[in-house]
């Protein structure tokens, strides 16, 4: 049995069983990562792993002797995106200027996976300081994809993602500003969840854009992302935007459901295959009773320039505190000056500059009216479409990204280009709104497409209940 | 086009030393950007007041800022933040001369 294929549910009872252990579970996993070719980790922490796993099957054997169960994700082995801190681990955000970084503490959502037992495989590639959106831009070099070797995984969680896709991690935490979660789940053909702002903490992760920041989880079907959500959801006095939220099933199903299917998602730009395979995806959600309803989100069309406004605004004040003084690279200068000047641009890499002085520039004076304001504007806009659209369905189907998975090299000199992957990830996160990718089907090279889900504020269990369904009708 | 004395006034702003290639490359690309920008000049007001537009992304109770208080933090904590210092004199950072 190849225990590298199996969901963490299936885990769970074989070790519950006693058909393996969490220490045969992370050998078989390690073995994978020493094989592969994808360069999907920046660190493998093997010794640890295998420390991880023998502690858990300890806590295992001794819950079991006295008839108890343990919890789910207990010896499951998985892979973090190298952006959220490990107490002990470098933390490089595949920077230049945090390559030797090293993690003074835990970031809540580690904290949480380590009180329940998880076992820690690596720290996983990603596009320098989670900016780019094909995984290109690592210090550490381009992950791959594993459908086609030739392609870019999507990014920026492209490691987290190519390990879940590619039997490298049983599970992997990815974080999403525009789209870094689910548009690579779907150029890789994993599910992919970038749940409400506040849902989870962000205590401990490397800040990016803080009013888009969420970390979420990667996985092989709906029920185990489901199970990685509520083990690290919740209100956390360290993250002043976490909420109290308690996750709760929900009985409902397609019949009777209302899916909205906005039009702006299928215009010019979309390739016919993929429109194909959402089309024909979003019909059979419509024969198992769904009802379709086609609505408008008009300022869809201005999101993407919103998103390059205000985001950019956001890193070059966030950046701000990479200054080669309190911690990561310091460069020598004359006076202290010459030390910010000098760490900043060695440490940075392009597209980190380009977003730094886009955010500088829309922020200086003379500016910042004709831009960060009217960013401010055009996001209240995109707010007030998804508002309306709930006010009318429960949920949004519409593709993840306009295209598949492209070649490596394709769009890394065109940031324009480049940017335009993020095109239907954007939105909702302009919202503070809940977005999955799930697997929906291929193209005829055999590249996968995502199906993006939306839902109104903290309703991922809903998204997670009709996602289920979903995914057994597209199987 | 951007010109190339307004790339080092905001790289100066952002204390980013650009080499000549970064700031020609710079000029291209910010000014290819910019002027995608532009399409935001046709977008609508929104009826609601800029000042009052919500920070807290729309959702209510995001804003709950907490005290301003020194907590105490074990010593070995300290440490880990002491050791990640670039320059220090004993449990100080220390940085250059500002002028």
């Amino acid at each position: 049995m190849d225990l590298t294929t199996l969901t963490i549910k299936q885990s769970h009872e074989g070790l519950k069983n006693g058909d393996f252990t969490s220490v045969d579970l992370t050998k078989a996993y390690l073995e994978n990562i020493k094989k592969s070719d994808l360069n999907a980790f920046i660190t493998v922490t093997e010794e640890l792993a295998l420390e991880q796993a023998r502690v858990a099957d300890e806590r295992i054997a001794l819950r079991l002797r006295s008839g108890q169960t343990f919890g789910l994700l207990c010896g499951i082995p998985c892979a973090i995106k190298d952006n959220i801190l490990i107490e002990g681990l470098n933390c490089t955000a595949s920077s230049r200027i945090l390559e030797n970084y090293v993690a003074p503490y835990d970031a809540t959502v580690i904290k949480k996976l380590k009180e329940q037992g998880v076992v820690f495989l690596g720290k996983a590639n990603l596009d320098d300081s989670a900016m780019g959106a094909s995984g290109e831009t690592s210090i550490f070099g381009a992950t791959k994809n594993p459908h086609d070797r030739t392609r870019v995984p999507g990014g920026t969680s492209s490691g987290s993602v190519t390990a879940v896709a590619a039997g490298e991690a049983a599970f992997a935490l990815g974080s999403d500003t525009g789209g870094s979660i689910r548009q690579p789940s779907s150029f890789c053909g994993v599910v992919g969840f970038s749940p409400t702002y506040g849902a989870v903490s962000r205590y401990g992760l490397i800040a990016h854009a803080s009013s888009l920041d969420q970390i979420g989880p990667i996985t092989k079907n709906i029920e185990d992302c489901e199970i990685v959500f509520e083990a690290i959801s919740g209100k956390d006095k360290m993250d002043a935007t976490s909420t109290d939220y308690k996750f709760e099933e929900l009985g409902i199903s397609l019949k009777g459901l209302k899916i909205g299917v906005p039009k702006e998602y299928f215009a010019a730009g979309i390739e016919e295959e993929v429109k194909k395979i959402i089309k024909s995806t979003i019909k059979k959600a419509e024969d198992a009773g769904a009802e379709i309803i086609e609505i408008s989100l008009p300022s869809t069309e201005y999101a993407l320039a919103c998103y390059y406004i205000i985001g950019p605004s956001e890193i070059s004040a966030n950046l701000a505190r990479l200054d080669g003084i309190k911690y990561g690279l310091s460069e020598n200068g004359k006076d202290l000056l010459d030390v910010y000047l000098k760490s900043k641009g060695h440490g940075f890499g392009p597209e980190i500059k380009r977003r730094i002085m886009l955010g500088t520039y829309s922020l200086s004076s003379g500016y910042y009216d004709a831009y960060y304001k009217k960013a401010q504007e055009v996001r209240q806009l995109v707010r007030q479409d998804f508002e309306k659209a709930f006010s009318k369905v429960d949920l949004l189907f519409c593709p993840v990204s306009p295209f598949p998975a492209f070649k490596l090299g394709e769009k890394l000199d065109d940031p324009l280009l480049m940017y335009l992957a993020d095109i239907y990830t954007i939105p909702l996160k302009l919202a503070g709104l809940p977005g999955l990718s799930m697997p929906a089907g291929k193209t005829e090279d055999g590249l996968p497409v995502g199906l993006q889900i939306i839902g109104n504020h903290f309703e991922e269990n809903k998204i997670l209940a009709v996602a289920e369904e979903m995914e057994k009708l597209l199987t | 086009m951007i010109s190339k004395e307004e790339v080092e006034k905001i790289a100066k702003l952002a204390r980013l030393e650009l080499t000549e290639q970064e700031i020609e490359k710079m000029q291209r690309d910010l000014s290819e950007i910019l002027d995608y920008f532009d399409l935001l000049k046709k977008a609508p007001k929104p009826k609601s007041n800029y000042s009052n537009i919500p920070r807290n992304n729309g959702i209510a109770d995001l804003n709950g800022a907490r005290k301003d208080e020194v907590l105490q933090r074990d010593d070995a904590q300290v440490q880990k933040l002491i050791a990640g210092f670039p320059d220090k004199k004993d449990d100080y950072i220390k940085v250059k001369t500002i002028l």
